[in-house]
């Protein structure tokens, strides 16, 4: 006598088996196996566009108390392969909620598992470090699974942002992306718009940035990651932002190119990936920690001022502190769990980068100043 | 910033008693904050009235006065000791009330003595509400709407501006009479009415009703540079309108979505910095509308609280401890995370877990109170459990309340099932009471729909959802029973299931009609055991190193036994009336004579207030419910060479002998000799053998046996069931019809259990003993005379050690008793024995072969740490080989005195008698009885007159003694005030005195003089059931209006002594290390 349930697996690479339940019916999907240890905000991390390629684990056990509502987006779908969790709860209660999360992970052929030892799954990966993963609910020959873990594309070295960042350029207003009618040759900065033009690199970027952005006044016109240096000197906006986006960031060699060809030419503000390919273009090195940082709860300390901000962070790769050389670039913040660079800044140009999520979503709001900081460079420039 | 080395002598402020409200939770951030400024070197100075604290121990400051927490004392004390700082955060609203008093006198400038943590002007930001509204208002946050009224025509006005419904409240009566909710001008009008009658002082406040809103609390610590993290964000399962302290709590909060979390979050921070809280943790209390997500600040808290207790407890994140740091100048990023080690405590807890807490109630104890939850606290403890999912936690929360519930359903025979009438049920769910979460649990096993409950209870419905979950399991379950399936033939992945869901093994047992014993066999045979994980900060991103555990049903199991040698303590649970601090304090100290002997110390328990549930109190910690499953599972886990179960009061005794018969080795005294101590006809013969006295008594099952035992022995008797703390239905019974009406009702408490009589010695002194004993030799620890007569219960009474009306024969006669008792029994380790003594001759009345209550208080007296020498015993050292002396008497007087929760119960006669009532003590202790007395009655809030109109009135019996008394009051200069008879008798005596009427001759009468503050003390002891009835309006009026007042005779012949030691000179400090050492 029992549950009738429908049966998952997950095989992770080294063999290890976590045996739960799907809540949103047959799947099967392979990807790197991350954890976050953030208690709220799964639709917001479900839509980030930096978990491409990912397969999620909540620490926290019981997900979908709140539902999901039109608001709390942060892309036009769900990014993840799959979640992770103890206990999915069925019955949200928030005045928000619009529907479950179940249907909402359904609607976007994404699957969802619970009843997994999710502390058990991130104990193995913080110490076996954050490695491939095969989810199935109908292949449930473990073996076979294993090898499916293995055969999954590496995260090193694979350009994850052309698969998310947008294929024309899109004009952010009022809270949402337009198309740029007729693409940018014919495009003008109108002169109604905001006090400050903006252009934002696509790499994988999140919606709550750009609403940031716009609420200070910017005008943000989002570009494909692959937009060349040349393109943006056409448009000559007050300010580039390099947004966030999945995976390594030397995979997007592009992109650093296109940075390099901007240096000095205006203000830059980089977020998370945005930022390692900040820190490569100005000669640094990345590379891969053992299981990233995924959360709402990591501290910063800015090391001008001394204070300690609590960040949201979603990165896989950090900027090496030592590779960067140039004795005018100044490391502005470092992560207090592990040390490692969470933020830098030149002395001379009006260039900085965060390795956090300034914009939060999910995740606290300590360090929304940045936006302002951005503001303030190019008001001065 | 560093640590300041400006400052090096600090003074910090206990809370006092146990009260409702306040209780043993700021022992354990006190403990935590003495314990962090020792190790930074500084020198602690602390002022404690109760002595059932850790933090009143010798080692836990340098100097430590157990004094009363007065301004005036703890002014004296800055006097003589001078220190640099004060410390006012951790002593709850007492310790922050005491430093504003302190601070007001002018004192702290005038010897430049600096208040850390928070300062006075940030204290009255706070907590002055039109302050904290203004402030609240500044910032951009709202706060509830309300107005004070003094009439009928500002009523109106101010319930036009709120608008309807709202809520009123009478100012300054007792227990919120007068109080209610009005949704109309009429129901207004006449609320008002009533309110502003039954206030003393004329006042209403009428607030905007928050009925329904959601209540969530966050804990916030800042430091010097302006880091501010949120701790722990807690949800309320009860909507607005029952206290937090009375609410029914889950960790974290569950029904906001990020965005709505981060702005209460960003709320959060923006008090702290507007009401500028420099250092420290505090408490925010929010409401949210359930519907349209609107915000509202209810209060915020500028210093650790009873929820910072349960957050560091829901977390492992130590606020106390880390509040103490930065109140020395710390910041965060400068302090280590113990339990991570790599990481510092400048972060945010994330949690991998679900914590529920529920409070703990006793209105049973108080006959005439309704059980019926509101803004003013009643519960007198709590219990929280830790899960991976909330079903799991709050099926744990419930079986560790100590209320015979075994989970949510499934577990109770079919009388104590709540109503199936569905009237009752309805009531049960609209009016919050502490039922109500088994009124849920009906609810949905009547068929009620969810939403029906959620409108009724106001209850959010992902709570309601999960209940629903364990209904539907517990019917499933139900009907595969009733369909013949037996349980070995349960799934295991299934059996898994309901363990997840968190049933017992004991509730599956009543499903399928089995023993609790075979579900665990059938369980275990299948491999269907609990894994514990630990409780980190972090949810695993970093290594733990301190070993906090809790039980689930997963896949991996974190626990790796060490091959050490170890003993695991089993713990009290959650505190109630009879079973308090006193207990957790014996564990602690248990706990620490197992580090010392170098044996690792592994603490079971479930109460989230105390020291012994702190992370760095024993070697390995479980938060576990103390059940014979739990504590069965974590010592198969553990293999510990023995469990102790004397210190933890009556819970873990109850399971000694399950536990044994599953093959635990009991360390110390045998449950065969705990059995010979409470098992009636045993012990008789027991005392025969020893040839030792006992009062006439007998045994009785039903009305007919008692009356014949009764008839034996003679009236009056005194009643109780068997096997029972606190003297739970304990009753003196003067004749048959009174004891007719007894049986009836005890029948009803505990079914089947015999009922005790006992030969009631009327007027006789009651002595407790405390003694450790290896089975061979016993010392004596403590004697303590009761000041109260036999018939109030020993923890109700006030005593006083050493004795000081017996006589050395009566004395060695004591102790002669004690040492055969503890031989015969083969006592190892603690033995409490209660004698009484009348014309000279010593009867026994019980023998408790475990810690007693009086414990910590013998151990503050004497200077001897008498638990943790049982310990060393219990693990096999010889008491000749302790080096104590043997006979141990201090040259100093030190009374205990109890404290009463009356005010919290109104309708409750606040007499003293066989049952148990109060909920904790304080200590006073100088080199008089006078002085002690005097210090143990201000320690407890009874401020004593030095001049004025004393009030008689006593019983016949008492007359003559009371002569003495009230001769002594005159000739102090107090006028004395006495009913007819009394004045009669009076005067007879040449004792001048005023005739007062009753309350039944007329009026003016004693309570109108008591209300008029015509009446500084009352001295009133009765005799029968009229007279406790006629006299019930003067105790509740003293209450009340707060005027000292006593109900024995020995009590006001003591107040007498303490009146006249305190007009023969000032009350002066000492502290207990001076103490010790003479």
């Amino acid at each position: 006598m029992g549950f009738e349930t429908m049966k998952a697996i997950l095989a992770l690479e080294d063999g290890t088996i976590f045996h739960g339940r799907a809540f949103t019916g047959h799947g099967e999907t392979v990807g790197e196996m991350v954890f976050n240890t953030s208690m709220s905000g799964y639709q917001e991390i479900l839509t980030d566009p930096s978990y491409c390629g990912q397969m999620v684990t909540m620490t926290y056990p019981l997900i979908g108390s709140y539902g999901v509502n039109e608001e709390d987006v942060e892309s036009d779908r769900i990014q993840v392969r799959a979640l992770f969790v103890k206990e999915y709860q069925e019955y949200p209660s928030n005045y928000r909620s619009e529907r479950s999360l179940a249907d909402y992970l359904k609607a976007n052929g994404i699957p969802g598992v619970e009843g997994i030892d999710t502390r058990a799954l991130t104990r193995h990966i913080r110490v076996q470090g954050a490695m491939k993963a095969a989810l199935s609910t109908g292949d449930l020959d473990p073996d076979a699974l294993v090898e499916k873990a293995r055969h999954a594309p590496d995260m090193a070295g694979r350009d994850l942002v052309k698969e998310v960042t947008c294929d024309e350029p899109v004009l952010w207003q009022n809270g949402r992306p337009v198309r740029v009618e007729g693409g940018l040759d014919h495009f003008q900065w109108s002169e109604k718009s905001g006090r400050f033009r903006v252009v934002a690199i696509d790499y994988g970027v999140k919606y709550n940035i750009l609403r940031s952005l716009e609420e200070r006044g910017c005008t943000v016109l989002v570009l494909p990651a692959g937009t060349k240096s040349e393109s943006i000197n056409r448009l000559d906006p007050d300010g580039l932002f390099l947004s966030n986006g999945p995976g390594d960031p030397a995979a997007v060699p592009y992109a650093v190119e296109a940075i390099q060809g901007q240096i000095g030419r205006r203000p830059i503000f980089g977020i998370c990936l945005g930022h390692q390919l900040l820190g490569l273009a100005l000669g640094g090195k990345s590379f891969k920690l053992k299981f990233g940082h995924r959360g709402g709860n990591q501290p910063v300390k800015d090391l001008k001022t001394g204070k300690v901000e609590i960040t949201s962070q979603n990165h896989g790769f950090c900027v090496d502190m030592e590779s960067l050389k140039d004795p005018d670039i100044e490391l502005s913040h470092i992560n207090l769990n592990d040390r490692t660079l969470e933020g830098l800044v030149h002395r001379k140009l009006p260039i900085f980068s965060v390795q956090y999520h300034p914009e939060a979503s999910p995740g606290p709001h300590d360090a929304s100043y940045l936006f302002d900081r951005f503001i303030g460079l190019m008001r001065r420039d | 910033m560093p640590k300041r080395t400006d400052i090096n002598k600090i003074l910090i402020i206990g809370s006092g008693p146990i009260v409702i409200g306040q209780a043993c939770e700021f022992d354990y951030s006190g403990t935590q904050a003495c314990k962090a400024l020792m190790e930074e070197g500084y020198e602690i100075v602390l002022v404690n009235s109760n002595p059932a604290t850790i933090m009143t121990d010798p080692e836990t400051a340098h100097r430590t006065y157990i004094e009363p927490i007065t301004p005036e004392i703890v002014t004296k004390i800055v006097e003589r000791e001078r220190p640099h700082a004060i410390l006012p955060t951790l002593g709850g609203q007492t310790g922050l009330n005491t430093a504003i008093g302190v601070a007001e006198t002018g004192i702290l400038e005038d010897l430049n003595v600096e208040m850390i943590g928070a300062s006075i002007p940030v204290i009255h930001k706070a907590e002055d509400r039109e302050q904290f509204r203004d402030a609240m208002t500044r910032i951009g946050l709202r706060v509830p709407e309300s107005g004070i009224v003094r009439d009928m025509d500002q009523a109106k006005t101010v319930a036009e501006q709120i608008g309807y419904p709202v809520i009123i409240r009478a100012s300054f009566t007792l227990g919120g009479f007068g109080s209610g909710v009005a949704y109309n001008r009429e129901e207004m009008e006449r609320i008002a009415k009533t309110g502003l009658d039954a206030s003393m002082i004329s006042e209403i406040i009428m607030e905007e009703s928050l009925l329904g809103w959601k209540e969530y609390e966050l804990e916030v610590m800042r430091d010097f540079s302006d880091n501010v993290v949120i701790i722990c964000s807690i949800e309320n399962f009860d909507p607005m309108g029952v206290h937090t302290g009375d609410s029914i709590t889950v960790a974290p909060a569950q029904t906001l979505s990020d965005r709505e979390y981060q702005l209460m979050r960003d709320a959060a921070i923006a008090i702290m910095r507007e009401i500028g809280v420099e250092t420290g943790g505090s408490n925010v209390q929010f409401a949210i509308h359930p519907d349209t997500g609107e915000m509202v600040v209810i209060e915020m808290n500028p210093r650790v609280s009873r929820s910072s207790a349960l957050a560091s407890k829901a977390t492992g994140f130590p606020i106390a401890k880390i509040a103490a740091k930065l109140a020395v100048g710390y910041t965060l990023d400068e302090i280590p995370n113990d339990i991570t080690r790599e990481t510092l405590a400048s972060f945010e807890p994330t949690i991998d877990y679900c914590v529920v807490k529920i409070p703990r109630w006793t209105f049973e104890k108080f006959a005439g109170a309704e059980d019926l939850l509101t803004t003013s606290m009643k519960s007198v403890g709590e219990s929280m459990a830790i899960g991976r999912t909330f079903k799991e936690a709050l099926q744990k929360a419930v079986r560790s309340l100590e209320i015979g519930r075994f989970g949510l359903g499934a577990d109770a025979p079919s009388s104590l099932r709540h109503h199936s009438d569905l009237h009752q049920i309805e009531k049960g769910l609209i009016q919050p009471n502490s039922n109500r979460l088994f009124h849920v649990h009906e609810a949905f096993e009547q068929g009620f729909p969810l939403k029906k409950i959620h409108d009724l209870s106001g209850i959010d419905p992902w709570f309601l959802f999960h209940i629903y979950q364990l209904q539907i399991m517990e019917r499933q379950l139900r009907d595969i029973a009733k369909g013949g399936l037996v349980p070995d033939e349960l799934d295991k992945d299934f059996l898994k299931r309901i363990k997840e869901y968190g049933f017992s093994d004991i509730q599956l047992a009543k499903i399928f009609d089995s023993s609790e014993q075979r579900i665990r066999e059938i369980r275990k045979s299948k491999g269907v055991e609990p894994v514990y994980k630990s409780v980190d900060t972090c949810a695993a991103e970093f290594e733990a190193y301190t070993p906090y555990y809790y039980s689930t049903y997963e896949q991996e199991n974190e626990i790796h036994a060490s091959g050490r040698k170890k003993v695991v303590i089993l713990g009290g649970g959650p505190n109630r009336i009879g079973q308090g601090i006193e207990f957790d304090y014996c564990c602690v100290q248990a706990s620490m004579a197992l580090k010392e002997m170098g044996v690792e110390s592994i603490m079971v328990n479930s109460n989230p207030e105390t020291v012994s549930t702190d992370y760095d109190t024993s070697d390995r910690l479980y938060f576990e419910p103390l059940t014979r499953e739990d504590v069965l599972n974590i010592v198969e886990q553990e293999k510990p060479e023995g469990v102790i179960v004397q210190f933890g009061g009556q819970t873990p005794l109850n399971i000694a002998v399950p536990l044994r018969d599953a093959g635990v080795t009991i360390l110390g005294t045998s449950p065969d000799s705990i059995d010979r101590a409470e098992d009636r006809e045993r012990f008789q013969r027991l005392l025969k053998k020893l040839d030792i006295l006992q009062p006439e008594n007998g045994i009785a099952t039903d009305k007919d046996d008692a009356l014949r035992v009764a008839d034996r022995i003679g009236y009056p008797v005194v009643v109780r069931p068997s096997f029972v703390l606190g003297g739970r239905a304990m009753e003196i019974v003067y004749d048959r019809k009174d004891l007719e009406f007894y049986m009836k009702a005890a029948v009803r408490v505990s079914p089947g259990k015999p009922i005790l009589i006992d030969s009631f010695l009327e007027a006789a002194t009651e002595i407790d003993v405390d003694a450790i004993s290896d089975g061979i030799d016993t010392v004596v620890a403590g004697i303590m005379e009761h000041i109260e007569e036999a018939g109030i219960h020993s923890g109700d009474s006030a005593c006083v050690l050493p004795p000081i009306s017996l006589s050395p024969e009566i004395l060695e006669q004591i102790k002669e008793q004690t040492k055969a008792i503890a031989r015969e029994l083969n006592v190892i380790g603690l033995m409490n024995i209660q004698y009484a003594v009348k014309g000279g001759v010593v009867y026994i009345l019980e023998v408790n072969p475990r810690g007693s209550r009086t414990v910590p208080f013998v151990s503050k007296a004497t200077g001897v740490s008498v638990a943790k020498l049982a310990t060393r015993v219990i693990m096999g050292e010889r008491v000749k080989d302790l080096g104590i002396a043997t006979d141990i008497t201090p040259a100093h007087i030190s009374v205990k005195e109890s404290v009463f929760p009356f005010s919290r119960f109104p309708g409750v006669d606040p007499i003293l008698g066989p049952e148990m009532k109060s909920t904790g003590e304080v200590m006073g202790i100088d080199q008089s009885f006078g002085l002690a007395f005097a210090k143990s009655q201000l320690g407890a809030g009874q401020r004593l007159p030095l001049s004025g109109r004393v009030f008689i009135s006593v019983k016949d019996d008492d007359k003559m003694t009371m002569l003495y008394t009230a001769s002594r009051f005159h000739s102090l200069g107090f006028e004395v005030l006495a009913t007819k008879g009394t004045s009669r008798f009076l005067a007879h005596h040449r004792i001048p005195n005023r005739v007062v009427n009753k309350v039944r001759e007329g009026r003016p009468h004693v309570v109108d003089m008591i209300k008029n503050g015509e009446i500084d003390l009352i001295v009133n002891t009765t005799s029968n059931k009229k007279t406790v009835a006629e006299s019930f309006s003067i105790r509740s009026a003293a209450l009340a209006f707060n005027i000292p007042y006593t109900t024995t005779l020995a009590g006001a012949t003591a107040t007498a002594l303490a009146v006249e030691s305190m007009i023969e000179g000032e009350l002066s400090v000492k502290t207990i290390q001076e103490y010790h050492r003479n």
